[in-house]
């Protein structure tokens, strides 16, 4: 069974405004046949102020979608209709303390849901274009469409290209085969990795292919600019990393944000270890700061 | 209370007179049945015991025939793969839509390597149609992959009558029997049934255990080559404890036969009308005259299987869905799909698997646990309004669907 956040269970076994709300002046109907999820948002919405007075959902889906669902009804309730579209599936799952990667599209029907209710209530008309894909990358919960899409609009042609153009691939790497038909299935066969540059025949004989060893402040120095190209990434999902502490192998850094304690953090530790590791050119383990502590 | 396990279709509880049987072979008895030596030679003997237990509950002319690997999935690759090496000039497969990924997903790979790969389709009952079936036999066919039930609806599949075809034809005829073993009365050596897949854990002996039955004669290409265990056929030191385990649980199981097909199969009868009797909108799936003894696959309709399931989980009470949401694939299950059931039902779906160690007791406590918990979901569901799916068109709930 998943592993659900104490958060998500409480939602789920005692659902926060759920059933129809008959004062309803906005009403948003969401769903996707693929997942089995539909929802229906209904808002009541004050015409002086534009502030939700009251949101209400009905609900077919799994745990997490009815979570998800009441979860937002909460967030919204008291917002002006401008705050609550600034709601974003991140902050949904982040009031849940997170969702399993395979479940994050249940906030984002949410946030369709309530798109579609202040459409309604507008008097305008939502369309929504958003499709979905098999799960690919469980790491960072990426599927199939938004690789494809991705692969198209840059013309992405190899493994690592989509990996650092979506993420995809970044952490594990068990779905890497997945990834590689994707790109089959849109560029219709699969090209290989850019091949490494040369070594330049002008290379002194006998000079070392082993990389020169790093001083202390040289390899911290690197530690530090690998972590910091690696952050805007982590930012995006509303998370950061910063360097404590190294104690020789063992590198400890803090995740906060999203980052923290979210279903992903170890997989985002391994990630970070699988750069580090590559820039360093040694073996090294990346820890959570908490494991400073019991060192 | 007590919790109530009826998710035997998934996994069971290993039988303790398999786990009694099996500690030896952890402890003094821990030799490489290969060796020269008492320490193996006691254990090659409970080797050839436990392979005769197979033998015998499978009906099979010979132990030599019994090929012990690693689990059901293992046995399914090894008979497909096994097949197209030995007659490389076919290059078809026939199997259907709705058989386990362990054959699926193969299928899906070897299309990829250019093999031909015919999945025969099912009506609503999940039945396959022996015409089209017949039409598909010919001389560039490898091998037919047909499951003997179906582990989401227990719907039984006429594969002696399928592998007579395949036999005339000259054609491999392999049936995944990892549900139907130790459920329904099986006799190989009476059929045209040239390899049979089996899992132990389906039928209380431990997991990661499973056999590849092969009639005499029939050509055979190793997946595992290496030693000579199992005569060459699937080489690697013989997962001792666990054949043991084995071959109790086979004994058990030609023991109980009866009992399944009249005990348990009335509990499951009690539950299925118990349940239907006090819930509308709900229905059993599958082919309800050709089924297993032990599966009930009920549909309800309006709400989803997870939350069924949470919810069933809180009051102790153990099953599965046959929906997407739960396996962490997005799609509605590929079974209920094939057999045409309306998405709204596909996702209501929830199998409840029996066995012999379920009580009448239990069966009553389930009986009296699902109803409110469909009610509940269903106040929740956009699609259900009162007592019943909303039927006025004006509130009618039509999603903008992705
Ligand atoms: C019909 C069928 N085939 C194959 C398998 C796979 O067996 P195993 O788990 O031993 O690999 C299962 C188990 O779920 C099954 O139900």
């Amino acid at each position: 069974m998943w592993d659900y956040s104490e958060k998500v269970r409480e939602h789920f076994f005692n659902p926060k405004n759920s059933g129809p709300l008959d004062e309803a002046n906005g009403i948003g109907d969401v769903g996707s046949i693929k997942c089995g999820d539909a929802l229906r948002l209904m808002l009541k919405v004050n015409p002086e102020s534009e502030v939700i007075e009251d949101a209400h959902f009905q609900t077919f889906g799994c745990g997490s979608a009815i979570a998800s669902s009441s979860a937002l009804t909460e967030i919204i309730k008291g917002k002006t209709l401008d705050e609550a579209l600034k709601v974003s599936n991140q902050d949904i799952a982040d009031y849940l303390d997170g969702l399993p990667p395979e479940k994050m599209h249940c906030s984002v029907m949410g946030r369709e849901a309530l798109q579609a209710a202040v459409a309604n209530y507008r008097g305008e008309v939502w369309t929504d274009d958003h499709e979905e894909g098999d799960l690919v990358c469980k790491c960072f919960a990426i599927d199939a469409v938004m690789i494809e899409d991705t692969i198209r609009a840059n013309g992405l042609k190899t493994r690592e290209e989509v990996t650092n153009y979506t993420k995809a691939g970044g952490g594990c790497s068990a779905c890497h085969e997945k990834i590689e038909d994707v790109l089959i299935a849109v560029n219709g066969r699969l090209y290989s990795s850019e091949p490494k540059p040369k070594k330049s025949p002008l290379a002194v004989p006998g000079e070392s292919p082993v990389k020169p060893k790093l001083t202390n402040y040289q390899r911290i120095r690197k530690i530090e600019d690998t972590l910091e190209a690696l952050r805007p990434m982590l930012q995006r999902d509303h998370g950061d990393v910063t360097l404590v502490e190294v104690d020789g192998k063992k590198i400890y850094v803090a995740l906060t944000g999203a980052c923290q304690g979210c279903s992903m953090e170890s997989a985002t530790l391994g990630g970070i270890q699988a750069k580090l590791v590559e820039a360093l050119g040694e073996l090294v383990q990346v820890l959570p700061v908490a494991a400073l502590a019991h060192a | 209370m007590k919790p109530i396990y009826m998710d035997n279709n998934a996994t069971t509880a290993c039988d303790p007179a398999v786990v009694e049987a099996m500690l030896p072979f952890f402890t003094e008895q821990f030799g490489n049945a290969s060796s020269i030596h008492s320490f193996g030679a006691q254990v090659g003997k409970a080797l050839k015991e436990a392979r005769g237990k197979v033998q015998a509950l499978l009906g099979a002319a010979h132990d030599s025939e019994i090929v012990f690997t690693s689990c059901g999935t293992e046995s399914d690759a090894t008979a497909i793969l096994s097949a197209l090496k030995a007659y490389p000039e076919r290059r078809t497969v026939i199997t259907t839509v709705v058989e386990h990924p362990a054959i699926l997903t193969l299928c899906d790979y070897l299309e990829k390597e250019d093999y031909i790969v015919h999945r025969l389709r099912v009506d609503k009952k999940g039945r396959v149609d022996l015409d089209e079936y017949k039409s598909l036999l010919n001389d560039r066919v490898a091998i037919v992959s047909i499951m003997w039930a179906n582990n989401e609806t227990g719907t039984l599949f006429p594969v002696e009558e399928m592998a007579e075809m395949a036999h005339e034809k000259g054609i491999l005829f392999h049936t995944d029997a990892v549900q139907a073993v130790g459920k329904v009365p099986i006799d190989l050596k009476n059929t045209k049934i040239d390899l049979l897949s089996l899992s132990g854990h389906k039928l209380h002996a431990p997991k990661g255990i499973g056999v590849l039955y092969v009639r005499r004669n029939t050509r055979f290409r190793p997946l595992l080559r290496g030693g000579h265990q199992e005569r060459g056929r699937r080489a690697g030191t013989e997962n001792s404890a666990s054949i043991v385990g084995l071959g109790v649980a086979c004994d058990l199981a030609a023991q109980h036969m009866d009992a399944e097909n009249t005990v348990v199969k009335k509990l499951r009868d009690r539950l299925e009308r118990g349940i239907l009797a006090k819930v509308k909108n709900a229905f059993v799936n599958g082919d309800l005259h050709y089924r297993l003894p032990n599966t009930a696959s009920i549909a309800f309709e309006y709400v989803e299987g997870e939350g069924i399931l949470l919810l069933l989980n809180k009051e102790g009470i153990a099953a599965s869905s046959g929906s997407a949401c739960t396996s962490g694939s997005l799609e509605p299950s590929h079974v209920m799909r094939a057999m045409g059931i309306p998405y709204t039902a596909a996702h209501g779906t929830i199998r409840f698997s029996l066995s012999r160690y379920n009580t009448e007791e239990e069966v009553d406590r389930v009986i009296a646990a699902v109803p409110p918990i469909i009610a509940q979901l269903r106040k929740l569901s956009p699609y259900w309004s009162g007592e019943g799916p909303v039927t006025n068109l004006e509130q009618a709930f039509q999603p903008e669907y992705a």
